[in-house]
């Protein structure tokens, strides 16, 4: 603890530099480069994320409170009380922690600038607050960025569902020239020569001569799946405690499930997804061409426009909405489902709108009410740490993320305690984000 | 349902053409097949390999003897007594009328209507709300009730196993009639239901159902089961509806499947009422005058039916790809296999056809109104009997080998799904893991002290742990206070409790 405080207090005088008006880049590179040295050791961590029990074999297995209960043909939707579908776990705690280093750090992109955490920030939902992220080269993608949370239960990945695993879809945006842009040639010579990560890999994967993209995927894809978020106020409603919901909120989840609504018909509890492919026919923003979305990966004409089903949970987190971010507002894109089945399509298009899609007639007051459901739905209390350092030396997340933090940092000094919610009434965890506030102070390994 | 009229596809018209090996020629003599005694169907599904079903009571819920009743009157809430309720409670709604959405999130709750000389308990949405009822917990019975005047449906299940849905009247109340959606081993039966702008009773992604003695009318389908498995549909009175029994695989729903289900003893008839359905939905592709229509479901088994009166077609079998306009799933298997007809009385259906089955018709050189359309793909189907009837598209179909399902009485359980088995030690290693480990490490500081310093604090006494969890109050002027934890039950505190005072790392 004594060594964290004074990193911490660096970190501080650092601001104060920054103040003084040096150049960001450089102040950051020369910090990191030369915290990255102090530290020359890389432990990962022995130890498995919370909620991750390790098995004898030391590997990391999930358990929630949802292996109470049952689902029809073990496919993970229903009601309140229903087991979650298959998913991923089963990593190694050092395969889940240098998958944290990698996805924080800046040195997978082509130039240094980018990490996955630029675009998946965990203060965001594991999102950006873009409509559409901006890659490498400075320019918006076609798409926004969906959330990270409750991945390892999806066997569907990208907006258009082309991938089936977290690997391969890991490696996507990383050599896409318009995300990332980097080659498999590059990384790899960035990872090998870099004075860390060729034993850091070692540690995760021992068995392995030296590192390959195969491992860079899997620990990528074991990190997310270490993105749970089951502890919402919802969730302890659904476990049986009905106060946890307001009055309000109670009403918001009846409308949602409701059969004029039918949002849980897609967004089906317990992940508030099916994890389907749905065409619903939302607007491109003003100059983008149709989005042809899961038409193309599937090459199937009936699935023109459609997109994947997105988790509900944590959504309040991430505005704006929908696959190009067009909706500002949770109410906005609530307010989308009640103007008329394919009031947005444009002309000329012939899209097979999902059966859902009518005209329900909602209320401005059930809008509200349905917003007010989903802000039930947040909970980020497994939201991990990020690096205080990192192997290449580079800034966490980015530069940028790097400098907005530390300008707060400056601006509000040393933080105090994160206070619970002043709501009592609801005796619920609204504990949100405050393991990240925490534990940003506790370096190495909080768990051993 | 302009789309949904495409019925054919010149491709399919000469897939037509390919068939008709059973007659051989056209003069040959039928193969008369008396179901009277004979071989009875022994396929499907071996309710003996299935872990949730064992030996044991009859009933579908099995109710704790020690509930108590609650009693609401006009002018409460029913809400309320919901609210008060605990698992095991009957609530008793007497004679009069309410305005409100019920929903019954908890275990083993009953709603019984008290009917009085004829006057029922009845839910009025004055068209104003959403659903009458709603429910997520198991072992769920709602019966005797009035529903009317509701945007939404009638009664709507979100999972839950083990339900009884019986005895109610429902009229003129939106979509759906009653839906119990997700949920294994349930009943259906002896309601009466009319006026739905899609199914009058609608069983989605189910396991095990058994749809019994309803009368549903003027609805746009009568009684669908979708994406579900094991169900039986028998002794219910279908008439004046769009289509009246169906079984439906509908693709982009994340359960795919159905298979094993049994319409059996059903009248069906007259269900030739305009299709009023919601545009965009998929009963609105269904034409009028559609007595059982089997779209891509799998080993469906129709037996003993009276079908008759129905103009477009007694019954239809079709895949995704020839009718309807299905979305694009590529895990949804289109093509009805092993559909079987066993005997059914058939007569004056399909007097006022659609052009599309017409021509189907004119590709086999046949005339008249047909009793049985097939269309598209799928393998491995049977009939008995056929030369009773006017069909298309079966006649390269095989002689079924049983005569009946009399071996199989219902496909419901022989005992309620039971609750999941989890041994005490586990639920609180559970519930530390799932939920205790977002705040607290073992020797580390995260949002919560050390779980080494509770110890320290609680050794011998769980019982005054789980006490402080669920009421917590501020200990300790450098963390944040403990939300409580009291939607965990008694049991569960303890229990994890007791795990996180033995926790070692």
């Amino acid at each position: 603890m004594i060594a964290v405080k004074s990193k911490f207090q660096n970190l501080i005088s650092l601001g104060i530099a920054l103040i003084a008006g040096l150049s960001l880049a450089l102040v950051f590179a020369s910090m990191s480069k030369a915290q990255a040295s102090d530290a020359a050791n890389f432990e990962l961590k022995q130890h498995c994320p919370p909620s991750f029990e390790k098995n004898a074999k030391g590997h990391c297995m999930l358990r929630t409170m949802y292996e109470f209960y049952n689902s029809v043909q073990n496919r993970g939707v229903g009601g309140t009380q229903t087991s979650l579908p298959d998913h991923r776990d089963g990593f190694t705690p050092a395969q889940i922690d240098l998958g944290r280093y990698l996805f924080f750090d800046p040195l997978l992109s082509k130039d240094g600038s980018l990490s996955c955490a630029s675009c998946h920030q965990p203060d965001k939902g594991f999102s950006d607050d873009m409509d559409r992220s901006v890659g490498v080269t400075g320019e918006k993608v076609p798409r926004s960025a969906p959330t990270l949370w409750n991945v390892a239960f999806l066997d569907r990945f990208f907006w258009d569902g082309r991938a089936d695993t977290l690997e391969e879809q890991a490696v996507g945006p990383l050599f896409d020239p318009k995300e990332m842009g980097n080659n498999p040639q590059q990384l790899l010579a960035s990872l090998r020569g870099n004075d860390s990560y060729p034993s850091m890999f070692k540690q995760a994967f021992p068995e392995t001569e030296q590192i390959e993209i195969e491992q860079v995927a899997t620990a990528l894809a074991a990190f997310q799946t270490s993105l749970i978020s089951l502890n919402s106020r919802y969730d302890q409603y659904a476990h049986g405690f009905h106060d946890a919901l307001s009055e309000n909120e109670i009403k918001g989840m009846n409308i949602f499930r409701s059969f004029v609504a039918r949002c849980a018909e897609c967004h089906q509890p317990p992940l508030f997804t099916n994890n389907q492919i749905a065409v619903i026919g939302t607007p491109e923003p003003e100059g983008m061409p149709f989005d042809p979305g899961a038409e193309v990966p599937f090459n199937d004409k009936r699935m023109r426009g459609g997109f994947k089903v997105p988790t509900l949970r944590n959504i309040a987190k991430t505005a704006p909405y929908m696959h190009s971010g067009g909706m500002k507002s949770l109410r906005e894109a609530a307010g989308f489902y009640t103007k008329g089945r394919g009031h947005a399509v444009p002309e000329g298009e012939e899209l097979i709108i999902h059966w859902h899609i009518w005209e329900p007639n909602l209320t401005d007051e059930e809008l509200d009410r349905i917003v007010d459901f989903l802000h039930a739905l947040t909970d980020e209390s497994l939201t991990p740490q990020i690096p205080s350092v990192l192997p290449s030396g580079l800034p966490a997340v980015d530069a940028k993320y790097a400098a907005s933090l530390q300008n707060n940092k400056v601006l509000s000094g040393d933080k105090p305690m994160p206070s619970v919610s002043n709501n009592k009434k609801l005796g619920a965890s609204s504990i949100n984000n405050q393991q990240q506030e925490h534990t940003e102070e506790v370096s190495g390994d909080i768990y051993e | 349902m302009s789309k949904g009229k495409v019925i054919l596809s010149a491709v399919l018209i000469a897939a037509a053409f390919a068939g008709g090996t059973y007659y051989g020629g056209k003069n040959s003599a039928p193969v008369i097949t008396s179901s009277a005694g004979g071989a009875s169907f022994t396929g499907g599904y071996d309710k003996s390999k299935d872990i949730q079903a064992q030996a044991g009571t009859t009933e579908v819920v099995d109710l704790k003897a020690t509930g108590n009743v609650i009693v609401v009157n006009e002018g409460e809430l029913i809400m309320d007594a919901v609210k008060a309720a605990q698992p095991g409670d009957t609530i008793q709604i007497m004679p009069g009328t309410y305005h409100e959405t019920v929903y019954v999130d908890k275990e083993s709750i009953s709603l019984v209507g008290v009917i009085k000389e004829g006057e029922r308990a009845t839910l009025d949405g004055k068209g104003v709300l959403n659903d009458a009822i709603l429910y997520s917990g198991n072992n769920f019975v709602v019966e005797n009730l009035k529903i009317t005047q509701y945007k939404g449906n009638g009664i709507m299940g979100q999972a839950g196993n083990n339900f009884v849905i019986r005895n109610n009247v429902i009229v003129d109340t939106g979509i759906y009639g009653i839906f119990p959606q997700l949920g294994k081993n349930g009943v259906v039966e002896h309601n009466v239901i009319s006026g739905i702008e899609d199914a009058a009773i609608y069983v989605g992604m189910s396991d095990n159902i058994q749809v019994a003695y309803n009368d549903v009318f003027e609805s746009v389908a009568g009684i669908e089961i979708e994406n579900s498995r094991h169900a039986i549909v028998e002794n219910n009175y279908v008439h004046n509806n769009t289509g009246g029994i169906l079984a439906f695989i509908t693709p982009g729903l994340p359960i795919k499947t159905t298979y094993d289900v049994i319409i059996r003893n059903n009248f069906v008839v007259d269900n030739n009422h305009e299709n009023f359905a919601i545009p965009g939905s998929m009963v609105a592709m269904i034409p009028p005058g559609s007595g059982i229509v089997v779209w891509a479901g799998d080993d469906v088994i129709i037996e003993g039916n009276i079908i008759t009166n129905n103009k477009t077609a007694g019954i239809l079998i079709s895949d995704h790809i020839s009718f309807g306009n299905a979305t694009g799933d590529p895990d949804s298997e289109p093509y009805p296999d092993r559909t079987m007809i066993l005997d059914n009385l058939m007569m004056d259906n399909g007097y006022d056809t659609i052009d599309e089955v017409k021509a189907l018709m004119l590709t086999e050189f046949k005339q008249g109104k047909p009793d049985i359309v097939k269309v598209g793909g799928g393998i491995d189907s049977c009939i008995i009997n056929r030369h009773r009837y006017v069909t298309v598209g079966v006649d390269d179909w095989k002689e079924c080998d049983f005569t009946n399902t009399d071996n199989i009485d219902t496909y419901l359980l022989d005992s309620p799904v039971p609750p999941r088995d989890i041994d005490p030690s586990e639920r609180g290693k559970i519930a530390y893991l799932g939920i205790c480990t977002g705040c607290h490490t073992y020797s580390g500081t995260m949002i919560g002290p050390p779980v080494q310093t509770i110890q320290a604090l609680y050794m011998d006494n769980p019982e005054g742990l789980a006490e402080w969890i669920a009421n917590p109050t501020k200990k300790r002027d450098d963390f944040p206070e403990m939300p409580p934890q009291n939607y965990l039950d008694e049991e569960t505190r303890l229990a994890v409790a007791k795990y996180m005072l033995s926790a070692k790392n």
